[in-house]
Order: structure tokens, then sequence, then C-alpha cells
């Protein structure tokens, strides 16, 4: 890890490492409950990919945070197994198994010079003297923080902490890597920053990261593939680009990014298209609609996807009077807030030049394709 | 000379801006003065200026001035070689004839001696025989009253104390006294006893100190980990001692050890012991007492730096690889370090001082430095001494202090 030429970093760069299949870390039906009245994880199944950068999502108290705690061995699952490489670690303790983890505020040891901080791991793998000196060298490098390991951690700001929590993760070439809202503590700039910067570190060495947040922008920006728990389960696996577009349910489809969800009912099909009844009354040619169910569905509307009536609407499908309620500029963009479908409320993003004209009170003509309009049963 | 002009302007707005600050903060700081100045005043008049005023009786040294003017005077041509002349036993004989009158000579007559034994029965015979002194010459009566009156050295005790301050208690508290010339010299074995107290409270301080540590870090760690019903119980039964009286609390441990007391009936019942052991009156018994007292002293600052410790430190350390035990070493324990350091510190200077607790239960060889202060103070009436040993134990416990202050405010710089 301490020399990788600037040629095979732009070769990283341009054609990101197409893992391998192959498990690092399996959760068979793992359950957790620390009550012994309600599940916390109910029923885990997970792999997680060597290589891959995964991410836990969800809003709190969903269950992400105890998952990774068991996996790092800080928590006991109540039943079920946590593979590792294939092999079972439930009774394993945190020391014995070789993974990494960033703790949400660090947890750097202020007692300890920054790079006594990074050489600590090393000391226990009897790693000593010269080559430890060295590899701490190479992980502060790594982090952009070369020459600061005489500082003490609180002589650093917010985000070099940061930095010194994630070479002293890897410094020992852990099998994995775990991430518990490493982020949250930073102001969203250098946020920002750091996404990038953990990304770019985590496909240059091609180490394997499983990573808690509760930001869905931030798991959209950095992972490989996202898993959205919400109350004990696993929600919807899948790259951030499929939930994103193709939310399997109402909870993922309100969780990641703005969206508008509407309540409907089944009035048909036409045309291989899914048709639903709107609450006014209203049809709307829809797609992904595959279950049995007729009534108490929903349509997952995205407000990018809501575009007003013109030259660039011509071949939607679906016509939507509105009138405007609020229009909000964001500089790039202007978000309307509008009125369809009798009272419902919905949101739509325009492009600010086409927004401008639009004010409160206006009836306008918005439209929308088949295609964006998302039927979900559950 | 424009940038000089400049500088200077610059300058000269600092300045200004500086008096303007100070001027507009001057009411506040006035305000918080005064609000203050009650308590200031309080401890000043009922504390400070007593103790102050206590402390000076260290040196102080008034009697033979106040009693034997005349002799101090007549005193200033001797030349300390032989007995004095004729002028100053006349003069003696005037003073303590105003001295009988006055009641004032038996306090000279203990305060000389301090300085040598047997000055008090010499003054006393010679106030006993005042009336009786023919003419001249008086030195040949005197020295028939007891032939030290001859002896140079002991009226060059009496010219050396003509001086308004004497070191003589100062010294007697670290086992130094001066000979007739004046010089310092350690005294005889026999009287060299309070360097022994000093050390034996050193030491029982010490003992307590550790002591409270051993038991008091884990039961600390102990709370600082329960969950939080639990731990303000925890919290609550340390804190419980401290609500009560501590001459109960002594006189509790009085009922405990005593010889036939339960400690000793119970170890008979289980048929521990054979015989009643001898619990009350010994040193054993004052520690044990006075680590109890001293326990929550101890465990409070610990507990409240272990509990800013986040969760995460040991967990993060085994993560990376250290075995509990390890990563409690290395991570946890060196964070608990101003605590440890804070309340050992508070125990020490606290257990330096104890004074009820070594008198009930202690034996006479458990008796610290402030029980000769009573002693001093109550019984013997000397307050030279006590305000000496005082200012000695005071001057240890702040040297103590600074060199905790030291290593502590050392180690907060490490510990960052």
């Amino acid at each position: 890890m301490n020399t990788i030429t600037l040629e095979r970093w732009r070769l990283d760069e341009a054609s990101p490492t197409i893992p391998a299949v192959e498990t690092m870390v399996a959760f068979e039906r793992v359950q957790k409950t620390y009550d012994g009245r309600s599940l916390v994880v109910e029923d885990l199944n997970l792999t997680v990919r060597r290589g891959e950068f995964l991410t836990m999502l969800g809003p709190s108290g969903s269950g992400k945070t105890t998952t990774l705690m068991m996996l790092g061995g800080f928590e006991q699952p109540t039943s079920g197994h946590i593979l590792l490489e294939g092999k079972a670690v439930e009774r394993l303790p945190p020391e014995r198994r070789d993974i990494g983890f960033v703790f949400q505020n660090y947890a750097l040891f202020p007692h300890m010079t920054v790079a006594e901080n990074v050489g600590f791991p090393l000391r226990y793998r009897g790693i000593r003297g010269a080559e430890a000196k060295r590899r701490t060298e190479d992980a502060l490098q790594l982090v952009k923080l070369a020459g600061l390991g005489e500082r003490r951690p609180a002589q650093l700001s917010g985000g070099q902490q940061q930095r010194v929590a994630l070479a002293r993760a890897m410094v020992f070439n852990p099998k994995l890597i775990l991430m518990d809202e490493p982020l949250g503590a930073l102001d969203k700039q250098l946020r920002e920053h750091m996404q990038v910067e953990i990304r770019r570190i985590q496909q240059r060495l091609g180490i394997t990261m499983v990573y808690v947040t509760h930001d869905q922008s931030e798991a959209l920006t950095m992972s490989d593939r996202i898993a959205v728990f919400h109350e004990g389960r696993i929600q919807q696996l899948s790259d951030p680009v499929t939930l994103y577009d193709q939310p399997e349910n109402r909870f993922v489809a309100g969780f990641i990014g703005d969206n508008n969800t509407l309540s409907c009912e089944f009035a048909g099909t036409e045309n291989g298209l899914g048709v639903v009844r709107m609450a006014d009354g209203t049809l709307l040619f829809t797609t992904g609609h595959s279950g049995q169910a007729r009534s108490n569905l929903t349509v997952s509307l995205r407000p990018e996807r809501l575009i007003l009536e013109g030259p660039g609407s011509r071949s939607a499908e679906n016509r939507i009077p509105a009138r405007v309620l609020d229009r909000t500029f964001l500089g790039d963009r202007v978000r309307l807030t509008l009125e369809a479908f009798g009272s419902e409320r919905l949101v739509a993003s325009v492009p600010a030049t086409e927004g401008a004209a639009m004010l409160p009170g206006n009836r306008i003509g918005m439209a929308c394709f088949a295609a964006d309009c998302l039927t979900l049963a559950r | 000379m424009t940038q000089t002009l400049c500088l200077a302007t610059s300058a000269t707005r600092t300045s200004r801006l500086g008096a303007a600050l100070r001027r507009a903060e001057r009411p506040n700081r006035l305000r918080a003065f005064a609000l203050a100045l009650p308590a200031l005043v309080f401890l000043i008049v009922t504390f400070a200026a007593p103790i102050g005023l206590f402390l000076t009786s260290a040196v102080r040294n008034s009697e033979v001035r106040a009693v034997l003017p005349q002799t101090v005077a007549a005193l200033d041509g001797w030349d300390g070689r032989a007995t004095p002349g004729e002028d100053v036993f006349t003069a003696l004989v005037a003073d303590l004839s105003r001295a009988k009158e006055d009641n004032t000579a038996a306090a000279l007559g203990k305060r000389l001696n301090y300085e040598s034994a047997g000055m008090r029965s010499r003054i006393m015979s010679v106030v006993r025989h005042l009336g009786k002194f023919s003419q001249e010459p008086l030195a040949p009566q005197f020295a028939a009253l007891d032939p030290v009156w001859a002896s140079p050295d002991l009226w060059a005790i009496i010219k050396r104390n003509a001086s308004p301050v004497t070191p003589y208690y100062l010294l007697t508290s670290i086992d130094l006294g001066q000979d007739a010339a004046g010089s310092v010299r350690q005294v005889e074995e026999s009287q060299a006893v309070f360097l022994d107290i000093l050390g034996r409270t050193l030491w029982i301080a010490g003992l307590v100190t550790v002591a409270t540590l051993a038991l008091g870090f884990p039961t600390a760690y102990v709370i600082s980990l329960a969950p939080s019903r639990t731990a303000s119980f925890l919290l609550l039964l340390v804190l419980l001692p401290l609500w009560t009286s501590l001459l109960v609390r002594t006189t509790a441990w009085v009922v405990l050890l005593q010889t036939d007391g339960v400690i000793n009936q119970a170890l008979l019942a289980l048929g521990l012991t054979t015989e009643k052991l001898q619990l009350i009156l010994t040193r054993f018994g004052t520690v044990t007492a006075m680590t109890h007292i001293q326990l929550p002293f101890t465990i409070l600052p610990i507990l409240s730096v272990m509990k800013a410790i986040p969760e995460g430190q040991m967990r993060a350390a085994r993560s990376l690889g250290a075995p509990p035990l390890f990563a409690f070493w290395r991570v946890y324990a060196p964070q608990t370090l101003p605590g440890v350091a804070a309340g050992c510190l508070m125990t020490f200077i606290l257990s330096l001082g104890y004074y009820i607790t070594p008198a009930l239960v202690g034996g006479p060889r458990d008796q610290m430095m402030s029980n000769f202060i009573a002693t001093y103070i109550n019984r013997d009436l000397n307050w030279g001494m006590a305000a000496a040993l005082a200012c000695l134990l005071l001057v240890m416990t702040l040297s103590i202090y600074l060199v905790f202050l030291r290593l502590v405010g050392a180690d907060r710089i490490k510990l960052g």
C-alpha cells in the first residue's frame, strides 16, 4: 500500500476495479433483541462482497448501527450467524476479528500523539521499530497528514481528526473497515470533501468497507451498494441508481431523495402500462405495478421528473393540471409547490429559466412520463 | 516620514482602544467585585486575619522584653564572656519586683524554661526571695540561690530573647535548637520528637490515600459503567457517609473496633480467631476508619473524569487489536490520571490534618500533627509551639499541593 505509482492510480480512477463477486461477510438469519421483547434486527440476511463499498442507510433506530456493532464484535447476535470469510465469528472478541473500525466521534486517544494513535494497532500485531514507523508514515501520507505525527489529536481540526481515525483503522491492513457515521460531526463542505476522499482511498486500496449513515445523499455519493434499513429489516439492497430510480416500496421511495408519494387505486392496464386512478378520479399511466393489490397503492414521482408542459413534454403520457401554491428560488432550479388531483400537494423541481414566470396562484399544466410514475404496492 | 506618522497614529489608536475597553468594562468589574465583597470581608475578618495573627505567634517573643526591660537594657553592654556586672543583677531585681506586682513572672519563667530546663524554678525562687536580698553585691546571693546564675550561658539566653522575634518555636518544630552561643544544632535524641510526628503524619496520610485509591478506583469504574438509575443509587451509597457527622462515623468505628466490639465478636463466633484482636487504639484501626471517611473524596473526582471518557475509547482500542486488559491499561487508565491525581491530592491533604479520628481510634503512637497542635493549645498553653507546628503542617500541605499541581498540570498538557 505504500508505493502506488501515479499511473496505477490514474488507471484506478478511469476504470474502477470491478470486484470479483466473492463473499467477505455474510449475515445469516441474524436477529438481535436487547430487552427480550422487541427485535432491533429482524431476520437479517446480507452479504458483503470483497472490495465493495456497502452502505447501511436508514433512520435512527432502524437497526443499522446494531448490525455494524455485531459485525465489529461489540454486540452479540441473539440468534443466527455472522460469517467473515466463511468462518462464523459471533463468539470472536473484537480484537481478534481483524476489522478496522472508524467511530462516530473518531475515538482518538487524547493522551497519545497522532503517530502513536496510528501506530497503536501495529504494536498488537508484533510490528515494531522501523517497520511500524514506516507503516505509520505511509498511512498518514495516504490520508494527507504527513508531518503531523507529533501533534496531539486535540491540536487537529475535525477533518484532520477524521483522517487520523481512518489512517488508524487502515494501517494494519484489516480484512474490512467499518465506519459508523464518521462524517456526522463535520460541516457540509468538509463532509462532501471527505466523502470523495474516503471513496478515493477505498477504491485505490480495494478495501472492503461497510459504512453506516442516515444521510441518503452521502450513501448515494459513496456506495457501490446500499442496504436501506427500516424497523430492523433491509427494505432494499441495490446500487444507488437503481435505488433512486426504482424504489421497491413506499419507505425507500420516501427516504431516498425528494419524492412525491401519492395514494391511488388500480384502474387497469393499457398498452403494457398500468393505469391508476388518483384521489380526484384522474387516470395516470404508470409502470412498475406487478402485484395483485388493487387498492391502497402509491405512485412515486420524483420532483425533477414532473415537467412543465412544452416542447419537451409532447411524448409524455400524463398531463397534470395544477395550481402553484408556492415558489422557492434555488439558483439553478426553482422548486414549485403545487396543488393537483383535487387537494393533493406535489413538489416539482424545474429549471430556473422555465420556472421564473410561475407565481403563486397561477394555473399551469404539468406533464410526466409513465416510466417516471412508479406504482408501489408496499 | 508618512510611514512613521502612520505607525504613530496606529499605536495611538491601539492604546486609545485599550483605554476605551477598560473604561467600558469597569462597571462590570466593579459589580463583580461588589458581589463578592461580603464573602471576602467575612473570610478576612473571621478566618484569614485570626489565623494569620495566630501563626505569627510562632515567632513572637514578647515575654523577656515586656517583663525585663531594665535587665535587657543593662545586658546591652555585656560582652557575654563572664558573669555580668552588678548593674544587671540590680536591674533584674527591679524588673522582677515589678513583675511580682503585675503577676507576669510566671509567664516569663515558663517562656525561659522552653530554652533551658529549670529556668522557671530559678526565676520563681528569685521572685520568692525578692524581699530578702541584702544590698550589695547581688551576684553571690543569686549564686547561692542557684549556682547557674553565675553562668554566662543563662544570661546569653536572656539576652538573646530580648529580640521581639525568635526562631525557637520553628526550629523546635523540626527538631533543631540553638546553643548558648546562638548557633543552630540538632536537639538531643530524647527531645527530637517532631520530625517523627511529621513523618508519621505523612505516612498515615499516604497509607490512607493508597487505600482509598485501591478501593475507590474500581468503585468509580463500576459506577461510571452502570446504567444511570443504578449509577445514581450507587453514588447515593458513596455520598451517604458524607451526610453523617464525622464524629458520629468515628464513634461508629470505635464501637466496631473495640475489644468487645462487633468485629471481634463476629470473628470469634465464626471461629476465625481464637482470641480477641487489638483493633482499637492501633494504627490499623486509625487507617481503616480514616479510609472509610475519606473514600468519597477520592471516588468523586475519579468518577467525574471517568464519566467524561467516551465509551468509544475502549471499543476503539479493542477493535485495533488490544485485548481488554491492555486496552484498559494503555487507553483508559492514562485518561483517568487527572481524576486520580485530584482525588489522591484531596484525600492526602485532608488526611494530613486529621484530628478527631486518630484521637479516638488510634493509640498514642498514632497521634498526628493536629493532635499535638491541640495539646499545645489546650493543655500546655504554648501557643508559640502550636503555631510553629501549624506552620509546618501548612508549609507541608502547600508544598505537596504545588508538587501535585506541577505533576498533574504537566500531565494535563500531555493529555491534551
